[in-house]
This record gives C-alpha cells, sequence and structure tokens, in this order.
C-alpha cells in the first residue's frame, strides 16, 4: 500500500453516493458497505487506493483499518497503485485463452508498448491480467476501465485502443456481427417457435 | 438433545453443539488447527474434516452444528485420505524447518504430520517465502511457517480487544500480520504464542533457549498481579526458563498477561543471594549469624512500640504469619501490609473482596468501575469484562481518567462527585443501574488508596446498596486489589493493631524518631527516602529500593522458589510450588523469621509449614478452603467523611514494571521503551 501524501476526503458528488449507500444497510451494520466505499474512493481518487483514502474509509464506517486494508489487498479490483487513465485488464483464464488471449495480450502490448503489469509513459494506459469476468461466450475478452469488449481479435483489439489514445469512445461489447451473446452463427434451436411466439403478439422474445 | 451415530456408535448429544464437540464428548479426538474453544469458528484449516452419510462431501466438523439422526463417521479409510490431504496441502508451502524452530516437540502441526501425514514430499515446485513481521519485542515471528489458521487474528480482535491484526492478500499471497508495521499493543499478546499451532509465533526473549521436553514443569500460581493466575513454571537447572498459563476457568481460563509470561528473566538479576550488614555506611556480605545477632542486639535496646514492619506487595501468607507473630511477641502492633495505603478494612471480607468472583463477571448485567484501569491493573480479568461486554446487553459506566480499556465504556466522570451524582439517581448511568437484574461495581485501588479512601469506599457501598447490587443470590460489589500479598495480609490480619501504625505511621515515626527500626518483608514501593535514622532490616529477594536502604538484609525466595500461600483477589487460596532453589544463601521466608525469633529470644511455635499452616488458619478459617472462594458475609465498612473532589488518578504509570521482578527484566525494560517510549522496537532475538 502506498501513501499519496495528500489527504482524502470525498467530494461532493462522491459523497451523496456514499450516503445513499449507507442508508441500504441497517444501522449498527454500516461496515457492509466497505466494498463500495472503497470502490467509490477508488473512483473518485483516479482508478487506485492510496493509505490515506483507505484510512480514510475505516473512519468513516468506524472500523479497524486492519479490516479494510484485508478487504482491499484481497480483491485485485482495487488497485493500490497508481493507475494510468484507462485500465485495460485482459482476461487470461481458460476459456478466453483457449480462444486465444496470447493474441489479445500480444495485440495490447504492441498497441501500447508496454508488457503486461506496466503503465505507459504518458500515464494513459495501465494494461493488467483479470480473472475471469464471466463473460466466457463471447471469448476472448477484455475490460477497460467499466466497459467489456467481447469476441475479440489483434484488429478490433487494436482499433478500441486506437481509439481510446485519439479521445473517442469505441463500441463495447460484442466486436464480431452477432447479438450479444446469441451463437455465432445465428440461431440454432427453438427456430419453430419464433413464428409461433410472433403469431401470439409477443413480439417474438424467448 | 439429538441422536446421532458416531463411529457406529449411537449417541444422545446436547442440540446445537458441533459435530467435533460431540466427537470430543464420546472420546473421540478430531485433528485441528484453526479451531479454539475460547475464539469464534473460522473453519479454514479443514483439518478436522468428517464423513457424514448422505452429504456429497467431506465435511469441516467444527463448524457443523449436529442435527437428528446424522451418522458420523471419523475413522473410515476415506476421512484417513481426507486428512492426508489436507495434511498435505498444508505442507506445502510450509519450511519444514522442525530442527531449527523452537515450537519443534510441541508443535501441533509436527505431531499431527507425524499421526495423519505422508512420509515423503511429492512437492518440487519452490516453497514461498514471506517477509517475518515485526510483533514488538515479546513476540518472534517466522512467517513462513504461518498456515494462516487465523487464530492469531481472532485473539487480538475477540479477545484482547486490539484489532490491530489481519489476513491481508489473497491465495498464495496471504500474509498475517499488521500490515502497517507496529508492535501489537496488547498486554495479552503472549498468549497468540501458545495458541499459534505452529512455529510462526514463538516466545522471543526465550528463543533458542531450551528444548520443551529438557524443562522440568511446575504447576504454580503467579503472584505479578492480584488474580493468581495459575501458571506453569518450565525451569532447566537452577533457571526459569518460561513460564505457561494452566487452564482454571474459575481463574484465568486459559491466558496469563505479558508481565506474568515474561517477567521470569528479572528472576536471574539482581538477586540478593547472602546476607548483609552495613558497616560504617557500606553494605558488607555477612553470615547468617551475624545478620541475626545485629538485629537481635538492636532490637534488645528497643521498646516495643518502637518497632514497626510492612509487608510488601509479593509477600506470602506463610511468612507474613510468621512476621506478625514475631511482632507481636516483641510487642509492637505497628504493621501493615498495604503499603499503598489502600484504606481497607481487615476485620470484613467482604470490604476487600472481589466479591462476585472472577467468574461471576460473565453473570454481570451491568458494571460500573470506580478509578479503576482494568487493563493494566489485571490485564486478564479485563478480558473477561471485555468478553461479557461482546456477549451483549451489558453496559460498562467507567469513573476515572480517560483510558483505553479495550471495550466502550459510558465515561461518567474522574473523580468522586461522578459517583455522587450516581447516588442521587441522577446522570445517564443510574438508569442503567437501576434496571439491571445483575449489577457490578468494581472499585480499583486509585479510588481507595487516597487519604480519603476510606469515605470514597463507604460511598461506592451506599451506591451499591441503592442499586441493590448486592442480594440474597448475587453479590456484585468489588475491590480489584492490585497486589497479589493483599488479600492474603488484610486476611491474616496484618494490618496496624489497637493504637498501632500503619505505613503513613511508621514512615513519619521513622523520621521523627520514635520508630527506631523497621522490618520491610519485601516492602519496596513505600518511599525508602523517608525512614530517617531508623534501622532497616530488608528481607526479599531483589536489590531494589528497600534493600539499598537497608542496614541488615536478609536474602528471600522468589514466588517460584517456594511452597507458599497467595490469597487472590477472589479470596481463592492458592500454593505456589517450589520450581527452582533460591539462589546461593537466601532461604524459603518464612524459615528466615522463624531463625530469627530464636536470635531475639521470642521463639516463634511452628518448626514446619504443616504448624505454621495450622497456625494460619488459627488466624482465618478461610486457609482450610484451598483452591475455593468462599463468599464473604456482606456487612457495613468504610467510614463516611469528606471526600475531596480530584480525579481518581492512576498510580501506574508504567505496566511493565510494578514490582521488583519485572523492574529487573531486561524483557520487561523492552517493553517499556517500545510501548511507553515508542523507541526502537528490535531486540536482538527479532533482528
Ligand atoms: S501466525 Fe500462527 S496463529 Fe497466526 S495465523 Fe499463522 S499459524 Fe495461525
Ligand atoms: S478445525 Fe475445522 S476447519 Fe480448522
Amino acid at each position: 500500500m502506498r501513501e499519496s501524501g495528500k489527504e482524502f476526503s470525498f467530494n461532493e458528488d462522491t459523497e451523496a453516493m456514499v450516503q445513499s449507500t449507507i442508508a441500504k444497510y441497517p444501522k449498527g451494520w454500516e461496515a457492509s458497505a466497505v466494498m463500495p466505499l472503497l470502490d467509490l474512493a477508488q473512483r473518485q481518487n483516479h482508478g487506485w487506493l492510496s493509505k490515506e483514502a483507505i484510512d480514510y474509509v475505516s473512519q468513516r464506517l468506524n472500523m479497524p483499518p486492519i479490516r479494510v486494508y484485508e478487504v482491499a489487498t484481497f480483491y485485485t479490483m482495487y488497485n493500490l497503485e497508481p493507475i494510468g487513465k484507462h485500465h485495460v485488464e485482459v482476461c487470461t483464464n481458460l476459456p478466453c485463452w483457449l480462444r486465444g488471449s496470447d493474441d489479445i495480450v500480444a495485440a495490447c502490448e504492441k498497441a501500447l508498448n508496454i508488457t503486461m503489469g506496466e503503465t505507459t509513459e504518458d500515464k494513459t494506459f495501465t494494461l493488467s491480467h483479470a480473472e475471469c469476468l464471466g463473460a466466457c461466450v463471447n471469448a476472448p475478452m477484455m475490460q477497460i476501465d467499466d466497459e467489456y469488449y467481447e469476441d475479440l481479435d489483434t484488429a478490433s483489439t487494436i482499433s478500441i485502443i486506437d481509439a481510446l489514445k485519439a479521445g473517442k469512445t469505441p463500441k463495447n461489447g460484442s466486436q464480431s456481427a452477432r447479438f450479444s451473446c446469441e451463437p455465432a452463427t445465428g440461431l440454432t434451436s427453438l427456430k419453430h417457435q419464433e413464428a409461433l411466439l410472433k403469431s401470439e403478439g409477443n413480439g417474438g422474445s424467448l | 438433545m439429538v441422536n446421532i451415530t458416531i463411529d457406529k456408535e449411537k449417541h444422545d448429544v446436547e442440540a446445537g453443539i458441533t459435530v467435533m464437540q460431540a466427537c470430543e464428548h464420546v472420546g473421540i479426538e478430531i485433528p485441528r488447527f484453526c479451531y479454539h474453544e475460547r475464539l469464534s469458528i473460522a473453519g479454514n484449516c479443514r483439518m478436522c474434516l468428517v464423513d457424514i452419510e448422505r452429504s456429497p462431501k467431506p465435511v469441516a466438523s467444527c463448524a457443523m452444528p449436529v442435527a437428528e439422526g446424522m451418522v458420523i463417521n471419523t475413522n473410515t479409510p476415506d476421512v484417513h485420505k481426507m486428512r492426508k490431504g489436507v495434511m498435505e496441502f498444508l505442507l506445502i508451502n510450509h519450511p519444514l524447518d522442525c530442527p531449527i524452530c523452537d515450537q519443534g516437540g510441541e508443535c501441533d502441526l509436527q505431531d499431527q504430520a507425524m499421526g495423519f501425514g505422508w512420509d515423503r514430499s511429492r512437492y518440487h515446485e519452490n516453497k514461498r517465502a514471506v517477509k517475518d513481521k515485526d510483533f514488538g519485542p515479546l513476540i518472534k515471528t517466522t512467517m513462513t511457517r504461518c498456515i494462516h489458521c487465523t487464530r492469531c487474528v481472532r485473539f487480538a480482535t475477540e479477545i484482547a480487544g486490539v484489532p490491530e491484526l489481519g489476513a491481508t492478500g489473497r491465495g498464495e499471497n496471504t500474509e498475517i500480520g499488521t500490515y502497517i508495521e507496529k508492535a501489537i499493543s496488547s498486554e495479552l499478546s503472549g498468549n497468540m504464542i501458545d495458541l499459534c499451532p505452529v512455529g510462526a509465533l514463538t516466545n522471543a526473549p526465550y528463543a533458542f533457549h531450551a528444548r520443551s521436553w529438557e524443562l522440568k514443569k511446575t504447576e504454580s500460581i503467579d503472584v505479578m498481579d492480584a488474580l493468581g493466575s495459575n501458571i506453569r513454571v518450565d525451569a532447566r537447572g537452577p533457571e526459569v526458563m518460561r513460564i505457561l498459563p494452566r487452564l482454571n476457568d474459575e481463574v484465568n481460563e486459559e491466558w496469563i498477561s505479558d508481565k506474568t509470561r515474561f517477567a521470569c528473566d528479572g528472576l536471574r538479576r539482581q538477586r540478593l543471594d547472602r546476607p548483609y550488614v552495613r558497616k560504617n555506611g557500606k553494605l558488607k556480605e555477612a553470615s547468617w549469624d551475624s545478620a541475626f545477632t545485629t538485629i537481635a542486639h538492636f532490637a534488645q535496646e528497643l521498646k516495643g512500640d518502637q518497632i514497626g514492619a510492612i509487608a510488601g506487595d509479593l509477600a506470602d501468607c506463610e511468612s507474613m504469619t510468621a512476621l506478625k507473630d514475631l511482632m507481636t511477641a516483641m510487642g509492637t502492633n505497628n504493621i501493615d501490609c498495604r503499603q499503598d495505603g489502600a484504606k481497607l478494612d481487615s476485620g470484613i471480607r467482604a470490604s476487600y473482596l472481589f466479591n462476585s468472583t472472577t467468574p461471576g463477571i460473565d453473570r454481570a448485567s451491568a458494571m460500573l468501575l470506580i478509578g479503576a484501569n482494568t487493563r493494566f491493573d489485571v490485564p486478564v480479568l479485563n478480558a473477561r469484562i471485555r468478553k461479557r461486554w461482546t456477549r451483549g446487553s451489558c453496559e460498562i459506566g467507567y469513573i476515572g481518567q480517560q483510558a483505553d480499556l479495550t471495550y466502550p465504556v459510558t465515561h461518567l466522570g474522574d473523580g468522586p462527585a461522578a459517583l455522587k451524582t450516581l447516588l442521587n439517581g441522577r446522570g445517564p448511568f443510574a438508569k442503567v443501574m437501576r434496571t439491571a437484574e445483575r449489577p457490578m461495581i468494581i472499585i480499583g485501588s486509585d479510588a481507595i488508596t487516597r487519604p480519603d479512601g476510606a469515605a470514597v469506599l463507604a460511598l461506592a457501598r451506599q451506591v451499591a446498596v441503592k442499586y441493590e447490587v448486592v442480594t440474597s443470590d448475587w453479590n456484585g460489589f468489588n475491590v480489584l486489589q492490585r497486589a497479589a500479598s493483599r488479600v492474603g495480609g488484610l486476611d491474616l490480619g496484618f494490618v496496624p493493631g489497637r493504637g498501632g501504625l500503619d505505613v503513613a505511621g511508621i514512615l513519619s515515626g521513622a523520621v521523627d524518631g520514635s520508630i527506631k527500626m523497621v522490618y520491610l518483608l519485601g516492602a519496596d514501593e513505600v518511599d525508602t527516602t523517608k525512614f530517617g535514622n531508623a534501622f532497616i532490616i530488608y528481607q526479599g529477594h531483589h536489590g531494589d529500593a528497600g534493600a539499598q536502604r537497608a542496614d541488615v538484609i536478609l536474602p528471600g525466595a522468589a514466588y517460584t522458589e517456594k511452597n507458599a500461600t497467595y490469597v487472590n483477589i477472589d479470596g481463592r487460596v492458592q500454593l505456589t510450588r517450589l520450581a527452582v532453589y533460591p539462589p546461593g544463601d537466601a532461604r524459603e521466608d518464612w524459615t528466615i523469621i522463624r531463625a530469627l525469633s530464636e536470635f531475639t529470644k521470642h521463639t516463634l511455635p511452628y518448626d514446619n509449614l504443616r504448624q505454621l499452616r495450622a497456625r494460619m488458619v488459627q488466624l482465618n478459617s478461610n486457609f482450610l478452603n484451598v483452591d475455593q472462594a468462599v463468599p464473604a458475609l456482606w456487612q457495613d465498612f468504610g467510614t463516611e467523611g469528606h471526600i475531596k473532589d480530584t480525579p481518581f488518578e492512576s498510580k501506574i504509570n508504567n505496566y511493565y514494571m510494578t514490582d521488583p521482578i519485572s523492574r529487573a527484566s531486561e524483557t520487561m525494560a523492552h517493553c517499556t521503551e517500545v510501548f511507553l517510549r515508542g523507541e526502537d522496537r528490535k531486540t536482538p532475538a527479532n533482528g
């Protein structure tokens, strides 16, 4: 854990969210809000948690600091070191790896000119591994900040990163032609019901 | 009651207990690392797996409650395989450095690996290494050995009430520590050494000094505070190597304080090992004969009331009895065992005992602490109060200087005024006391050692009466003593007799010349610069304040070196046992006084411990009730009078050094540096 040397407290916008988060839990159980509060602190603090931020959360929730350190060090989504403006996390677990995540990692490293775990010199990108993010059906995938980018290949990965570099917002979700996680080859089952449902005025949704 | 089957035998067991407890009831031992009776259940080591029929997977027995009709198997090939498997996993990252580990020979991991493990490793990868942590001067850490049972974390959080330890990181990177480097600020930290099932946390001052099987183990009683914790003294040859707790739910459960555990190196230093006599202003080594003759010679000239005697905080009942009898024979009533000037009445037992007894704390429904910083006075008792508090519905009020007692208290004020408010039925705590079913008052030394102590005691008694703290089946009025000798001394009536002087009287008499001779029985906490020209006899085991001022020094035995009686705060009579012999010419204390009595021609009528103990019973029949706390009769006590409204000031300013033994201890000196002055916290052992 690192000290930033700067004091931390929630700004007005965050504070409103903090209040409503704490209000979700019964009185006396405010400590339950520790994870969302750490997340809010991280967002406010440019994507990472300084010691000051963690200590501040522990004070806010009346928890011994060590209890919050335990949480903050357990979850990989909390960054304990400063990171770049965009956090590129490539899933390298089994399903993604089988579907070619090695290529995606290589594409990222090439496009950003850094290796896994590093931050670009201009502090815009940090590249890291992610454990399974639950989007295996669209493997391989990566997460950048709050968005998922799925069905990646080398070209689409590079174009996403280039778009971000240019300050644009790339399309999220599946980068292939398919919608969401529908079968890549089009619908394969329950086809006969489509007509049936339509005729019943159901809009065809299954 | 539920019916269950364990290993093909049917049993009726209490509902609500766990499978592990049920197995234990019927005499089947389940191996475990993380489970501990006095800590919450963690269920993270998996060593306690058993097979329960119709359950698809093996079950952690420590965390599984019994249910009707359960069929449990603890001794099938499957279970053996599971245990082997768990053991193998635990050993993956364990360094297996038993030959250089202090835990060797008393290590749960070692024992269970022998019982349930493989005889070889199939692991060829690199083992992980973990940086050692700095837990302060008392605990040596070798964190690579840690198996993450979290017992230490739970102890610090739940029992000691200092939530500073935790498990950070995850998976292979999990580490136990404070995360931000700091020494553990608890007076009970040493217990983590006992709890740690492996050699990750070991006794730092004792590091590499002995192996457990070389030690002679003697069951005894602690005297570093007034609780009288049950201890085991481990000695090798003439040296006490370490002190460990013994189980006694009526006294210390299974904890001891850090002073109890770690001050034992003080037993080796600054010892008085031969008699000394002052000649021409200089203390000179002498023989017993010449020391006794010098005293007899001097005493011969004196009238009885020119002599005084003060018993110190570590004095045992045998020597106090002998000294009292000797003083009576010499014709003086100037004796006192209340070095601290406590205004306690030796006639009424209920006025100086912890009447509800230590286990009674578990039953209290509200507590009021008056001038009692329980955390430093008696740390183990404080943990018990904390335990009561954690169970809920027990509010605790506190009158005295602000202090962190490891549990939240309602601070009612810092002096007697707050007590008066309460007596008038006002203030936030009045309602709590009124509605509590079994309210409890604990009045500490800081409140009764003041000049107006007797009046404060009377005031507290009035509060007790007002809030019905004492009923036919509950006595919640408690005095918390600080010194191990105090209750015993009061039981024996080691207080001024008719017309006799107390400690303050003896001191001022010495200054004005009316007292010519003072016998200090291990009394080091009186102001020894205020003895004027009086002739001072110091009998004790350490060259502390008293010995420096003495004209004759009679070397006695420390608590580990004699068979002696102490009475704890609850009035429980307990016996210490000789673990090692006193050094050099030093002798068991009562025998010294008995020998001296021959020289002064007042020969005491007992020749052995049995006769002396019979004499103690004569003085107070309570000495018959060894290992029992007999309730005392509730009577009138305390003297009403003017009370000054000054705060109850804490007299312990350094918990680690309160008596001659801990003042001589290097370990305690080190703790003083680290915890009080915040200085460098490395010990040589800690690197
Ligand atoms: S240090 Fe010892 S008690 Fe603490 S978690 Fe590790 S093995 Fe358990
Ligand atoms: S003793 Fe049951 S899991 Fe550790």
